[in-house]
């Protein structure tokens, strides 16, 4: 049986992003793919919990795909994540339903790869930055994966673009197999460099 | 004929012949007319002589009308509407009477007969046209709003009316076998005006201090009849009383109204009377059509023929006049015009109590009242003729009109039928996101204001086939029902189901159970109405011509937070103006106002917070420098 992917995908303005567009257009017209446009069902942060945690109990991978606003998801996503993960169902007593999936961030941000260190001027790593997605994941007895990151957004070439798009593809493409390496790939900072690894 | 037999000739007439009418375009008023000259003692001859008395009795209706249109009309509303009550309806009585007195005169009337059926003949019938405005949902445009002044003035001019007509009797002829006597009339003078006010006052007082407990009380018994009977009650008892005292019973039900029409019980008494009123008044339509004298007419046709065209004519003339002198626009003083260019059921009483007073003979008596009944059936039918020819031709254009011959039509993919409060809101909003509707509406000042604003309207009645034919029905992807009438907009959605299925239906539900019809008739677009909703509706029809869901949203709560900026800026605003003599002018002006001030906004402007492309170019901009 091949792994289920579900691509929870927050954009409070998606018609503006060409990068987030050519990213989105990337994920393969199967059925093992879901993607689920958190803005679109619910413009008005009215989250269908119920409805939410069948989709995830549906599905083996989930992906937090969103824009790095303000070094965090938009307001959606971590409204989805408040309500969604509920005690007892995600975490706490019996809170085993997530148990063993896997999950990651695929994010899009402004700033070039170079600044998010430790001497550039955004002073910490995208990995330290998502922590807190990193214990949530935990917390749920989820395996956390490195992001997959599209960077220099403002920037960016058509081509540079295309490129990363391109290794997003092929990353998608891979995560339906049924013994992913997954201390592998969690050796890599980004899951970018994990497939550039694979394809050498 | 006892009572069973008759009621099924009545009811019987009126099932058959007002549908036909209202399938034909006339309105039930002719059709109930029709009814009567039917099953009247010229054609089949069901009924005879009673058509008179069923007069009489259906006159209640009138009463009962009245009181209804009292209770719409709340004291302030009354108050805003006095100029345009006592300066058109005086206009219109005192210049109609005046010619008509001096024609009467020049034909060798005494001076009393001339003056008593002048004044008659310048009442119009307040069953008539306000039956028709209303069946037309012109009620609160400008010339509904003008018509309902000049009845208004008549229903109030009928009193000192009939208080003269006694003065002007030779010899002294006294009527006290007659009926019409009633207690006052052995008092002096001064006692007479005191009882007069004392009545109105106890009307009042009643409405405020009896009425509404007694209501109440009657509503915690949970018996629906009960409260029927007591609305029924109360309209008599108002009516006896007035009669009492030698008032019209039409206004006493109207001042009863008007005091109730800010109680609670407001809109129960006013769907407890709504049957009753309308079965009268279909009564006292097929009692007109069936009193008309054929025999007199035939014997002298040209005479009659002549009064009917000269009367006519000098009301059209005087009430066109006094709605030139009101400002009123072409086709809504034509439309006013024709709606009260009929003798009225008013003017049966004044001709039967002058005949009683000997101040005309019978002949001329049942000769003028022939005229009356003859006008009021004509009434329809002008109206019908200045829909059809005369206000396509003279008034607001039903279509557009081009602006360049050669441009090929645009076609929107909205159609808003209703531009009222709902409607409005929806087509500033659209237009604030850049979405062109197309709108159709009834009311010609209204489809005037917005194509001056630039909007693409369509004039006229949204149910009709060919106008949403020509709206581009065919090509658009939405159509928003919109329309303030439960019943029109109902039609509305039949009729766009039926001939364009493709067509996606959004509706305006006025109340919960107008939305389990539409639930009932497979509609899930349902939207029962407030400003809010209004709102969600807009931003839904965004979402279904594509825009991305959550941008509709903030839209929508963006323009939510300026329309009530806006509407705290335009109620300081519309206390800087100048009366306005019809309020629907002066909501006209602030609808104006407001869609300009919409231009002025730029709604549309985006949130730069999410937009990269701004932080691009500044970028971009600051490298450039930096070289």
């Amino acid at each position: 049986m091949s792994k289920r992917i579900l691509i929870l995908f927050a954009h409070p303005r998606f018609e503006k992003s060409l990068n987030n567009s050519l990213l989105v257009n990337q994920i393969p017209a199967s059925p093992n793919y879901t993607f689920h446009d958190l803005y679109e069902r619910y413009p008005d942060f009215n989250i269908d919990v119920e409805h939410e945690k069948q989709l995830l109990e549906d599905h083996d991978v989930i992906i937090w795909q969103h824009p790095f606003y303000w070094y965090s998801a938009p307001p959606l996503l971590k409204q989805w994540i408040d309500m969604v993960l509920e005690f007892g169902w995600a975490y706490g007593p019996g809170g085993t339903h997530l148990q063993g999936k896997l999950v990651f961030n695929t994010i899009t941000a402004g700033g070039q790869r170079s600044a998010y260190s430790k001497d550039g001027y955004n002073r910490f790593t995208i990995n330290e930055l998502l922590a807190p997605f990193e214990q949530t994941a935990r917390l749920c007895k989820m395996s956390y994966l490195p992001p997959f990151a599209l960077h220099g957004t403002h920037r960016l070439t058509k081509e540079e673009a295309v490129e990363t798009a391109g290794q997003y593809r092929r990353l998608l493409e891979s995560l339906v197999h049924d013994h992913l390496p997954v201390d592998q790939m969690q050796s890599f900072s980004y899951l970018n460099d994990w497939v550039i690894n694979q394809t050498l | 004929m006892d009572f069973l037999s008759q009621a099924l000739i009545y009811l019987a007439a009126a099932v058959v012949c007002v549908p036909i009418a209202k399938r034909l375009g006339m309105g039930s008023v002719l059709g109930y007319l029709f009814a009567g000259i039917l099953i009247g003692p010229f054609i089949l001859g069901f009924i005879g002589k009673e058509g008179q008395d069923i007069m009489h009795f259906a006159e209640f209706g009138v009463v009962m009308m009245l009181f209804l249109i009292g209770l719409e009309l709340e004291p302030s509303h009354f108050w805003r509407l006095r100029k345009s009550i006592l300066g058109l309806g005086s206009l219109q009585l005192g210049l109609t009477a005046g010619i008509l007195f001096m024609i009467l005169i020049a034909t060798g009337f005494r001076w009393q007969a001339a003056l008593a059926i002048s004044l008659a003949l310048a009442m119009s019938s307040t069953a008539i046209a306000l039956q028709t405005i209303k069946e037309k949902g012109l009620s609160q445009t400008v010339s509904g709003q003008a018509s309902f002044s000049v009845l208004l003035f008549q229903d109030i001019a009928v009193i000192p009316i009939l208080a003269i007509l006694p003065l002007l009797t030779f010899h002294g002829t006294t009527i006290s076998e007659s009926g019409h006597q009633t207690f006052i009339d052995q008092m002096p003078g001064w006692l007479q005006t005191i009882s007069l006010f004392l009545a109105v006052g106890i009307i009042y007082a009643a409405g405020r201090f009896l009425i509404v407990p007694m209501l109440r009380l009657i509503a915690k018994t949970q018996l629906r009849e009960l409260f029927t009977a007591s609305a029924l009650f109360l309209v008599v008892a108002i009516a006896m009383l007035m009669q009492l005292v030698g008032l019209s019973p039409a206004l006493g039900a109207f001042l009863a109204g008007v005091v109730l029409a800010n109680s609670e019980y407001r809109h129960e008494l006013e769907s407890d009377l709504q049957p009753f009123k309308g079965l009268l008044l279909g009564l006292f339509f097929i009692g007109v059509g069936a009193s008309i004298n054929f025999d007199l007419i035939g014997s002298q046709p040209w005479l009659i023929a002549g009064l009917v065209i000269s009367v006519m004519a000098v009301k059209a003339a005087v009430l066109f006049f006094a709605g030139r002198v009101f400002k009123l626009t072409n086709d809504q003083n034509l439309l006013y015009t024709f709606a009260l260019s009929q003798v009225g059921e008013f003017a049966f009483v004044i001709f039967s109590f002058t005949g009683q007073l000997k101040i005309i003979s019978p002949e001329w008596m049942s000769t003028m009242m022939a005229v009356t009944a003859i006008t009021m059936t004509i009434t329809p039918l002008l109206l019908l003729l200045n829909e059809k020819v005369i206000d396509p031709r003279f008034g607001v254009k039903e279509k557009p009109a081009d602006r360049e011959a050669d441009q090929i039509e645009i076609k929107h993919p909205v159609i808003i039928a209703g531009f009222g409060h709902f409607g409005s809101t929806i087509g500033r909003f659209l237009r604030a996101n850049g979405v062109e509707a197309t709108i159709l509406d009834n009311d010609s000042n209204r489809v005037e204001l917005l194509r001056k604003m630039g909007f693409k309207v369509y004039y006229g009645d949204a149910t009709r086939l060919d106008l949403l034919k020509s709206a581009g029905a065919d090509d658009a992807k939405i159509l928003i029902a919109a329309i303030d009438s439960p019943e029109t907009n109902m039609e509305l959605v039949t009729t766009a189901r039926k001939y364009f299925p493709d067509l996606k239906l959004m509706v305006r539900a006025k109340s919960r159970i107008d939305a389990y019809d539409f639930i009932d008739m497979g509609m899930t677009d349902i939207y029962r109405e407030s400003l809010h909703t209004s709102v969600k509706m807009a931003a839904d029809v965004l979402t279904k011509l594509g825009h991305r869901s959550y941008t509709a949203a903030r839209q929508g709560q963006k323009f939510l937070q300026y329309d009530e900026e806006a509407l705290i800026r335009m109620a300081e605003l519309r206390h800087d103006q100048k009366q306005y003599i019809l309020q629907a002018r002066e909501n006209f002006r602030m609808q104006e106002e407001l869609l300009s001030q919409d231009l002025r906004q730029n709604l549309s402007e985006y949130d730069h917070a999410w937009d990269s492309e701004e932080i691009r170019e500044g970028l971009a901009k600051n490298s450039e420098t930096a070289k």
